[in-house]
C-alpha cells in the first residue's frame, strides 16, 4: 500500500518532457516534488501562473504570489502571469497537456465527482469543472476506498457529478487503473505487496484484470 | 471625466446602495480590495449580491461582510475557507450560487467585451447545467455539448491594483491580478483602489493591464495588510 507521497511519485512518472501540467490541491500538488531530473515541464496554476516554482525560502514569501491552493509559491525563469479568463481560456483550448486532480468518486465510464457532498460539504467546484470538461488527459489521484471503507471506484457516481466521461487513469494507494473507452475499469499495475484480489475487492465497479499484473515502479 | 481620482473609499462607494450587485477582484485573500471592503462594513449596506471567486476567511476579506450579515447572495466558485459562510449557507440565511471558476471569469470578461453570452463545456451533465441552454458544436477537432452562460452586469465592480494613474489605467502585481482585470471591465461603476496612485505618463502604456476607460473612480488605499492565507515555505539548506 502506498502513502500519499508514493502515489505522487508514481504519478510523476506519467509526466513527460515538455508538458504543460495543471496540478490540483492535495496529492496532485505533491507530484511536483517527484518529477524526474532532466524532465522539463511548465506547471500551470489556474489563478494565473505558467512556470510555477517551489515554495519560497522562509522570509521570502510574497502575499501577491500564491498558487490555486492559496499557498505562497515562487516563479521559475521563463514563467508568465495572466488573468483568470486567460488561464481558463488556455485550459478550454486544450493547451494544457496533463491535468492531475483529486476525486471523491470515479465511475466505470469515467465520470468524476469531487465538489460536493449534499448537506455536508459544499465548498464548491473551483476550477475542477472547467478542467474536466476540457482537458484531454486527466489522471485522478485518490484513495481507493473512503474513510468508511467504501470503494470510490463505482459503477455509477452517487455524489453530484463534476464532469462526464473524462477520466482515463486513476492512481490509488493500491493500484493504477485505467477507464476503458467502452466503460469499465482495467487494472494496469498493483502497489508493492498488494494482490489483484485485494484490488478487485476494493473496487465496486466492474474491473478487468488480464494476465500477469505488474507491480508499480515507484523510484 | 478623464481624471478619475476620488479622495477615498467612502467617496468611491458613496452611491452604493442596499440590494445592489457588486463584483470584487481577488483570489482567496490575494489582491482583494481591502480598503473598499472596510468601507462597506462601515457603511453598513445590506442585501448585497456579491460576485467573487471566494468569500474570504472568517475575519478578513468578504468574511467581514458576512459577519455583519450584509450579503444576501454569493456567486463564487470556491468557498471552503470560511466557517461563518458555511453556517449561513447551511442554515439558509445566505443564498449561494456556486459556478465553475472559468465560467465566473468569462462571465465577467464577457461584460467588458460587450458580449451578452457565450458557450462553455464546463458543467455539462452536472447540476450547473440545470435550466441552461445546451448547444452542440464541432470545435477543436471534436463535437460536444456546451452550456450557454450569460455576462454578469454588476452595479459596482471593485478591484485593487498595484499601481494606477489618475486616468484610471491599472497595473497588477504577480498573481494579485487573478480576476481583477475582468472584474474591472464588468462594472456599471468600476472602483479601483491602488497601492500607488501616479500621474499620467508614469505607467508604461503597453504594460497596462486595464485601460482607464473601464475605470470610473480611483484612489490610493490608506493601508494594506495583505494577509497570507497559507504560508508555505521551505528551509534554506
Amino acid at each position: 500500500m502506498l502513502d500519499k507521497n508514493a502515489i505522487a511519485k508514481r504519478i510523476a512518472r506519467e509526466v513527460k518532457d515538455g508538458m504543460y501540467v495543471n496540478l490540483g490541491i492535495g496529492i496532485p500538488t505533491l507530484v511536483a516534488n517527484y518529477i524526474p531530473k532532466g524532465i522539463n515541464v511548465m506547471l500551470q496554476s489556474e489563478n494565473g501562473i505558467l512556470g510555477m516554482g517551489p515554495f519560497p525560502f522562509e522570509g521570502e514569501e510574497d502575499p501577491d504570489l500564491i498558487n490555486a491552493g492559496k499557498q505562497t509559491v515562487t516563479l521559475l525563469p521563463g514563467s508568465a502571469i495572466f488573468d483568470s479568463a486567460m488561464s481558463f481560456g488556455m485550459i478550454r483550448a486544450q493547451k494544457v497537456d496533463l491535468t492531475i486532480l483529486g476525486a471523491m468518486e470515479v465511475s466505470e465510464n469515467g465520470d468524476i465527482a469531487n465538489w460536493k457532498i449534499p448537506g455536508k460539504m459544499v465548498k464548491g467546484m473551483g476550477g475542477a469543472m472547467d478542467l474536466v470538461a476540457s482537458a484531454k488527459n486527466i489522471i485522478v489521484a485518490m484513495q481507493h476506498v473512503n474513510k468508511a471503507g467504501e470503494s470510490k471506484l463505482l459503477p455509477k457516481c452517487s455524489l453530484p457529478i463534476t464532469g462526464l466521461k473524462c477520466i482515463k487513469r486513476i492512481v490509488t494507494e493500491l493500484a493504477v487503473v485505467d477507464v476503458l473507452p467502452q466503460g469499465g475499469f482495467k487494472l494496469i499495475e498493483r502497489a508493492p505487496g498488494v494482490s489483484v484480489e485485494q484490488i478487485i475487492n476494493a473496487t465496486a465497479g466492474k474491473m478487468v484484470a488480464e494476465g500477469e499484473i505488474p507491480q508499480m515502479i515507484i523510484d | 471625466m478623464i481624471n478619475k481620482t476620488v479622495k477615498n473609499a467612502d467617496e468611491a462607494l458613496r452611491d452604493l446602495q442596499d440590494g445592489m450587485t457588486i463584483a470584487l477582484g481577488g483570489f482567496g485573500l490575494c489582491g482583494i480590495p481591502e480598503n473598499c471592503i472596510s468601507a462597506l462594513v462601515k457603511k453598513g449596506v445590506k442585501n448585497l449580491t456579491c460576485i467573487s471567486n471566494n468569500a474570504g476567511v472568517d475575519d478578513f476579506g468578504l468574511g467581514l461582510l458576512l459577519q455583519g450579515k450584509q450579503i444576501k447572495k454569493m456567486i463564487s466558485s470556491y468557498v471552503g475557507e470560511n466557517a461563518e459562510f458555511e453556517r449561513q449557507m447551511l442554515s439558509g440565511e445566505l443564498e449561494v450560487d456556486l459556478i465553475p471558476q472559468g465560467t465566473l471569469a468569462t462571465r465577467l470578461m464577457a461584460a467588458g467585451y460587450g458580449m451578452p453570452a457565450f458557450f462553455t463545456p464546463a458543467g455539462v451533465g452536472t447540476e450547473v447545467a440545470e435550466g441552461k441552454e445546451v448547444r452542440r458544436f464541432k470545435f477543436n477537432g471534436t463535437e460536444k455539448d456546451y452550456l450557454m452562460e450569460y455576462a454578469f452586469e454588476p452595479d459596482f465592480a471593485i478591484v485593487k491594483a498595484w499601481k494606477g494613474d489618475t486616468n484610471g489605467n491599472l497595473v497588477f502585481r504577480l498573481t494579485a491580478r487573478n480576476f481583477s482585470p475582468l472584474v474591472a471591465m464588468s462594472g456599471k461603476i468600476t472602483v479601483a483602489e491602488v497601492e500607488q496612485l501616479v500621474e499620467p505618463g508614469e505607467l508604461v502604456a503597453d504594460q497596462i493591464h486595464v485601460p482607464g476607460i473601464y475605470v470610473h473612480r480611483i484612489f490610493q488605499g490608506a493601508m494594506y495588510e495583505k494577509r497570507i492565507e497559507q504560508r508555505t515555505v521551505r528551509k534554506k539548506n
